[in-house]
């Protein structure tokens, strides 16, 4: 196909494979923190319940910036991790990690939501049938929470598409390396004659959010009749 | 088995304080609804820790604050049927049923599937999920759902509180034939006198967290001292023998020899039963009556009186049949010159006998 340029190509490729590892990799925190903000009291819940969601308050620059100075190369976890090989500035895994803090709040507001509706009489009568904890939570509150873990799913994977502020202020806008759709259409829209291709962008941005927001719905609806019992 | 309990538990303004033991059977704790029955068969099922207190069912102890010993729900290998039957939606009625047993001690012998859908008469219902099922259904349900788990002992909240008259008279034979084929003793919570009468083989009568007396059912259920549901809900229990079907649509019981005469029972000649007889149903008269329309009319002896706060009095009453209750005007009592001792008749109406009192 060549309709699109390789760095538009490139740029649509980057974008999808930054969106999905960001929603796949911060989904299993995303249920724990929602768990433990639904149904634990602990304190310093406030704490966690603002940490979580300050990226969705603060500037994306600000948040960008955070993560720059955290996991940076000079950064002090940044500085740790390179030892391991793993290192964000100024690569994809980088825009990934930009993209999965700043959908963090909204997966994890889908999920609480959905948790807080599973009635915990019906976890207190699985546990009196012999069910531990854990098998509660799995064949319990996790299956009767699904539609709402596939709705901050969908919801986190449009937030991870979109980021731009953070992804852009943490590993820049490195054609191939870091340059996703959004990061794209800044660059092609900063020369004279990109408009062209910052539309096709655009119009690829479109296709991929109605896409994934029909998936969520028609998936949503099946869960949510299962669940229901119809 | 036994089941052995001793809490105190402070909530609010409100404490409970008391111990029992559950022998063999079904045992009712029964009361009005804030006299704290929940809170005990909570703390028996480990969903609620108590201030201080031990349970101990059989030789295992199930909780000891002393030692700081409390197992969690899923240790105690207790079968509670709840109020609302919660009945997990996500699955159909063979998987909720199953959910339990799955997880059971395979060394542990129980009912199995066959024998609970027969007992039960469910079924036919295996596939469907519970937002298909009437309330009475579901019921049946969780009441399945709990045995299959091979519990040591059934805990009961209300099972039959949320359901409509003919959906609870439904259900009712369910916990008689569990107490009588199935050997799995039953705490049941129950505020309703009529399910007492009819269940209990063990009253534990509890008011504001206390236990009030303690015994078996017929014994408690006609002291005139313990109501506590209140007065209006008194009644003694009688157990009886069907002895004729008369062709007019009477059925003639047989209670310590006293012929007693009700509206139609579908029951078998010889079949033993319970019949409760509501204390306001039941009219007094110092003389033997004639030309009266009500069909039973038993000698009596005066046993215990208790005067209440208003106009009316609660007589206990000795007759052949057994222990009568009877709710007159302490002015009638006056009247009677009804102290303990006298002699008089209680007269009771056939048709005064609701259907759901007998079983």
């Amino acid at each position: 196909m060549d309709w699109l340029s390789p760095e538009e190509w490139s740029a649509v490729a980057l974008s999808l494979r930054v969106a999905i590892w960001a929603t796949v990799l911060s989904m299993p925190f995303g249920i724990f923190v929602a768990y433990a903000l639904a149904r634990w009291n602990f304190t310093g819940r406030q704490v966690v319940n603002g940490l979580v969601h300050l990226p969705l308050i603060l500037p994306p620059v600000v948040t960008g910036y955070l993560l720059l100075l955290t996991f940076g190369t000079q950064g002090t976890v940044g500085a740790f991790l390179a030892e391991f090989g793993i290192v964000f500035a100024f690569r994809w895994t980088g825009a990934a990690l930009a993209a999965a803090v700043m959908a963090f709040p909204l997966m994890v507001r889908a999920i609480r939501l959905s948790i807080e509706a599973v009635d915990p009489k019906l976890e207190e009568a699985a546990a009196t049938l012999g069910a531990s904890r854990l098998r509660v939570f799995c064949t319990i509150t996790l299956p009767l929470t699904l539609p709402g873990i596939l709705a901050g799913a969908i919801l986190a994977f449009a937030k991870a598409i979109g980021e731009f502020g953070a992804t852009i202020t943490f590993v820049a806008n490195i054609p191939g390396q870091t340059q996703t759709i959004p990061s794209a259409i800044y660059a092609f829209l900063q020369v004279p004659g990109g408009e062209s291709a910052a539309i096709r962008l655009v119009a690829i941005a479109i296709v991929i959010a109605m896409g994934a927001l029909l998936a969520s719905e028609f998936i949503a609806r099946r869960i949510a009749r299962k669940v229901a019992g119809q | 088995m036994s089941l052995s309990v001793s809490l105190r538990h402070g909530f609010g303004d409100f404490a409970l304080d008391l111990g029992f033991d559950a022998p063999q059977g079904i045992t009712v704790l029964f009361g009005r609804s804030g006299s704290g029955k929940t809170t005990i068969i909570n703390a028996v099922a480990g969903l609620l820790t108590p201030d201080s207190g031990r349970v101990v069912l059989d030789d295992r102890v199930l909780t000891d604050t002393k030692t700081g010993l409390n197992l969690p729900p899923n240790k105690r290998n207790l079968g509670y049927i709840f109020q609302e039957g919660r009945l997990f939606p996500h699955m159909t009625v063979r998987h909720n049923l199953l959910y339990g047993s799955a997880l059971a001690d395979r060394s542990r012998t129980g009912p199995g599937l066959d024998q609970v859908l027969e007992l039960l008469g469910i079924a036919g219902l295996l596939d469907r999920r519970p937002t298909a099922l009437s309330g009475g259904e579901k019921q049946r349900v969780a009441i399945g759902r709990a045995l299959l788990a091979k519990p040591r002992l059934l805990l009961a909240d209300e099972p039959l509180a949320a359901l409509d008259e003919a959906r609870k008279s439904e259900i009712l034979p369910f916990f008689e034939r569990l107490r009588d084929e199935v050997s799995i003793p039953v705490l049941y919570v129950s505020h309703s006198a009529a399910e007492v009468a009819r269940l209990a083989t063990t009253v534990i009568a509890i008011q504001d967290g206390r236990i009030l007396r303690q015994g078996p059912a017929i014994e408690v259920l006609s002291d005139p001292m313990v109501t506590p549901a209140g007065v209006r809900a008194a009644g003694a229990v009688l157990e009886a023998r069907v002895a004729v079907h008369h062709p007019d649509g009477l059925t003639e019981l047989d209670a310590g020899g006293q012929a007693i005469f009700l509206p139609r029972i579908d029951r078998d000649i010889g079949a033993r039963l319970r019949v409760r007889i509501a204390a306001q149903d039941v009219i007094l008269s110092k003389h033997e009556p004639e030309g009266l329309s009500a069909l039973n009319i038993l000698p009596a002896e005066v046993e215990q009186i208790r005067a209440g706060e208003g106009p009316g009095t609660l007589v206990s009453l000795r007759t052949p049949a057994g222990s009568v209750l009877a709710r007159v005007t302490q002015r009638s009592a006056g009247n009677l010159g009804l102290a303990p001792g006298a002699r008089c008749f209680a007269v009771l109406k056939s048709v005064a006998v609701a259907p759901q009192d007998v079983g």
